[in-house]
């Protein structure tokens, strides 16, 4: 008992750091597994409803994404989702609304540097390296699914 | 009883992927920018390949939520529109499919940077 109470504030930190080290893996997955299977069933639920009210199962799928990518937008502006993303993790990167987590968040630091070249260029900071791989993966996809129909 | 197997199966689904991104994140090296890349990558090829579909079919927003569904998106509208249209599908395919993502993205992206204060760190 008395060991901890003379420690100094330095040495406390490093105490702390120490213990906080010691399982952060097994809590970080946690997180993640929760708040990630979380924003899945939102998902979920926002596509329920919007076929609940008779509307195709794709076009309820699509007003799903509409609706995460712009709570996902929404929550950065207001400074929510980088707090959700300290603890969550992945849980908060990989959905679709880390996704426009990581267009916001540039855009706002960068916006002093103007409209054009500060919040418009770095918007696709992270998303247009997305968009480069996935839209080129799907393209040498095509190719490749065209080249098997064509001798098959 | 059965909404709510569905919803677990979501749950669970989601969960897992972002759990596999959690462990890339501590283990390696590799920044969350890198995870999304690979995901959507990987998310296109395994579709590609047909493995992701049951995914879908099994975890349904669990499989189609997390940026791995992107490539799914991506990968499925590429092979539908070649089947339909052919050679001129290979470009059109993709983007086509998931345009509303990305429209979405762009303007409620633009949208909330715009009316958003820049944060003191």
């Amino acid at each position: 008992m008395n060991e901890n109470i003379a420690m100094n504030d330095e040495e406390y930190s490093d105490y702390v750091e120490q213990k906080a080290k010691k399982s952060p893996i097994a809590k970080n997955i946690f997180w993640a597994f929760l708040v990630g299977g979380l924003i899945c069933m939102i998902g979920q639920l926002i596509a329920d409803i919007c076929m609940f009210f008779s509307i195709s199962k794709e076009d309820s799928s699509t007003i799903s994404t509409i609706i995460l990518i712009f709570l996902g937008a929404f929550l950065t502006a207001i400074n929510v989702y980088s707090r959700l993303g300290k603890v969550a993790g992945a849980g908060s990167t990989v959905p679709i609304t880390g996704f426009s987590n990581s267009i916001v968040a540039p855009a706002i630091e960068f916006k002093m540097e103007g409209y054009i070249l500060g919040l418009g260029s770095n918007m696709f900071k992270v998303a247009g390296p997305v968009l480069v791989y996935g839209i080129t993966s799907s393209v040498i996809i095509g190719f490749i699914y065209w080249l098997i129909k064509l001798f098959m | 009883m059965d909404i709510f197997l569905e919803y677990l199966k979501v749950f669970i689904t989601g969960g897992l992927i972002c759990t596999v991104g959690q462990i890339l994140i501590d283990k390696t090296k590799l920044t969350p920018a890198r995870i999304l890349v690979l995901f959507v990558t990987l998310g296109a090829i395994f579709t590609a390949i047909g493995i992701y579909e049951p995914l879908v079919q099994f975890g349904n927003a669990g499989a189609k939520v997390p940026i791995s569904g992107f490539g799914y998106s991506l990968a499925k509208g590429v092979m539908k529109e070649v089947d339909e249209i052919g050679f001129i599908g290979i470009f059109t395919g993709g983007v086509k499919a998931t345009s509303a993502g990305i429209a979405a993205a762009v303007v409620f992206g633009y949208l909330a940077s715009l009316f958003a204060k820049p944060t003191i760190k």
